[in-house]
């Protein structure tokens, strides 16, 4: 975990974060990440990120859960304990097919959630840093990531010029911690003063 | 807007090509009536058969591009905007292809062959008990009128849509409010729904392909049924949409509406398969004769091979070729399982009504595809005449903007 410092900017409204966006990315600025109140369709595409291989992993899990499913009941119906039900086969297909959707369903439903979660470092108890309360309700936050030779205050002049109502530099946790908010300090520098 | 090309001419090829699809229909049709037509009963059965499941296939999958229309109308969804001329063009075929079922029904009804409509037989539901039970539903009356309704009802309903659709090409919507056009277009799209529901969704195939077999039933029979046409009709829309795009029109048409119209037909595929298999695990599970019967001599006999046939073409191929994000947006691959699609649930319906009719002999031959070739020559004949009679792009409809800047 390290901590780094960054420049924030808050936008009003897509609108203008689109075209800030791009200027911010043109400029050679790294954006960290885009926070936003709701999912905003295009914006990946926007900040270049590469598609998700989340459904890729989500068939790998389907696929996973049906053969689970044939092979248990298979082996327990034929092979283990075969009973007689009704008078059908051992091998009743049809009848096995509605638990392996469900079975299929069900890997790959929480196998996407904890892929997910892995992803993005969410978890019971762990922390990530909040750039800006407000990214949960109006504002889209946009963080651009310093290196050691960022100018801060040129790139906040520039995000204002870009439309954002709302600058600031910060040095926070990069990364994630387990923890309370209510009850630990905050790992960063609240009041920061610029060198 | 000036750029765009909003007339759609009919290249002289696809005349050509409609016209010698027609040709090709009506000489096997001639062919059929002489040879099948004015035999024995069981032959003239057969003969009526094959040309009965192509009409009402084609007059179904038709109506499912209106059904598309309202129910995305219903949703608020502006997407389909920029092509949907295209499933308006497919709608009007559903006055024609549906005066031809009309006509085949009413005399497979009237002539009172048994081998078709068993029920229709007086003498014969007056010894029969489970006949005489349903004779309050299922009567020679009650079957005409109900069809009659439900073709001019579809026409009329869909007829009403497009007219409002070709409002949105004048300047100002015929002097309604851009709030007015879609509160319009809403009533009517409900209207339509409240029908097909009453009809597509429930009774008409009921009557026209479950009553086939007049002893057995299912509840699952209509949903199938409408899954089976919803999803043949994405993809006659999906064809329609790539010729288009291929010809240079539909400028303002994407890859994103070609993905969710692929992603209709990878979703209704599944849905099917899902009807599909309630029905026959329900009727397998139980095992009681009387519900066996319909899948016995499908499973088990002479239709064995077309059954499953007809389980890997509309669910196995889709499923597969269909699932990546890439295949719904490649011309080449869609084409190609539009066209599987379409010619899966023809063979569908194919065993849904021959395997009714001529239980012990699979009839597929020269005659079916000839009847086939007869429908797929009217649909391009009409459906281009359609769209080549109205500019292209509903230029003043609200949700156009929405539609060009769609994105999945």
């Amino acid at each position: 975990m390290a901590k780094k410092k960054f420049v924030v900017g808050c936008f009003d409204t897509e609108d203008t974060l689109f075209p800030a966006v791009k200027k911010v990315r043109t400029a050679g600025y790294k954006i960290q990440d885009v926070y936003t109140p709701f999912a905003v369709h295009g914006l990946d595409h926007a900040l270049g990120m590469r598609e998700t291989s989340l459904h890729t992993a989500g068939f790998i899990y389907g696929i996973t859960g049906t053969t689970t499913a044939v092979s248990c009941i298979s082996w327990i119906f034929t092979k283990d304990w075969p009973l007689d039900i009704g008078g059908k086969p051992h091998f009743a297909l049809p009848a096995w097919i509605p638990i392996m959707f469900e079975l299929t369903v069900l890997f790959a439903a929480v196998g996407m959630v904890l892929t997910f979660c892995y992803i993005c470092q969410i978890a019971p108890f762990v922390k990530k840093h909040h750039f800006h309360p407000r990214a949960t309700d109006d504002l889209f936050v946009m963080v651009i990531e310093c290196t050691d030779k960022t100018n801060t205050q040129e790139a906040e002049m520039f995000l204002q010029n870009a439309g954002a109502v709302e600058t600031k530099t910060e040095i926070a946790e990069d990364g994630w911690w387990i923890g309370r908010y209510d009850k630990d300090e905050m790992p960063f520098d609240k009041n920061l003063t610029l060198a | 807007m000036a750029s765009i090309r909003e007339q759609f001419e009919i290249p002289g090829k696809m005349k050509t090509w409609a016209y010698a699809l027609i040709s090709v229909g009506v000489l096997s049709f001639a062919i059929g009536l002489f040879t099948k037509g004015m035999g024995t009963e069981e032959e003239r059965a057969i003969f009526l058969g094959t040309v009965m499941y192509n009409t009402i296939f084609w007059t179904l999958v038709c109506n499912a591009s209106m059904f598309f229309l309202c129910a995305t109308t219903m949703a608020w969804a502006g997407w389909p905007a920029a092509f949907r001329r295209i499933p308006e063009a497919i709608s009007t075929m559903v006055p024609i292809f549906g005066t031809i079922t009309l006509a085949v029904l009413l005399y497979a009804v009237f002539s009172h062959n048994h081998h078709i409509y068993h029920w229709s037989v007086d003498s014969v539901v007056a010894n029969d008990p489970i006949l005489k039970g349903k004779a309050g539903f299922l009567n020679v009356k009650f079957f005409t009128i109900w069809s009659i309704l439900a073709v001019a009802l579809w026409s009329f309903l869909g007829y009403r849509m497009r007219q409002l659709s070709s409002m949105a090409d004048e300047a100002a919507l015929g002097g309604m409010t851009g709030a007015a056009f879609i509160k319009q277009n809403t009533v009517r799209a409900a209207t339509f729904l409240v029908w097909f529901g009453l009809t597509v969704g429930s009774t008409i195939p009921w009557l026209w392909l479950m009553s086939l077999d007049a002893h057995w039933y299912s509840t699952m029979y209509s949903w199938y049924n409408f899954a089976s046409t919803f999803v043949s009709g994405m993809a006659l829309v999906a064809l329609w949409l790539i010729y288009m795009k291929n010809k240079g029109y539909m400028e303002y048409a994407t890859n994103e509406h070609l993905h969710d119209v692929a992603k209709f037909m990878f979703a209704f595929s599944v849905f099917w398969t899902y009807l599909w298999f309630s029905q026959y695990m329900l009727i397998w599970y139980s095992n009681q004769p009387e519900e066996t019967v319909y899948f016995k001599h499908r499973v088990q006999g002479a239709y064995k091979g077309i059954f499953f046939l007809n389980l890997i073409i509309n669910f196995i191929c889709p499923l597969i070729i269909l699932m990546k994000r890439s295949a719904k947006r490649n011309y080449t691959l869609v084409t190609f399982m539009a066209v599987l699609i379409i010619f899966g649930h023809w063979i569908d319906y194919y065993q849904q009504v021959m395997g009714s009719i001529s239980k012990e002999h699979v009839t597929l031959g020269w005659l079916d595809f000839g009847i086939l070739s007869f429908f797929v020559g009217v649909m391009i004949f009409g459906v281009s005449k359609a769209l080549a009679s109205k500019p292209l792009v509903p230029k003043h409809h609200p949700f156009l903007k929405e539609s060009i800047i769609h994105h999945t």
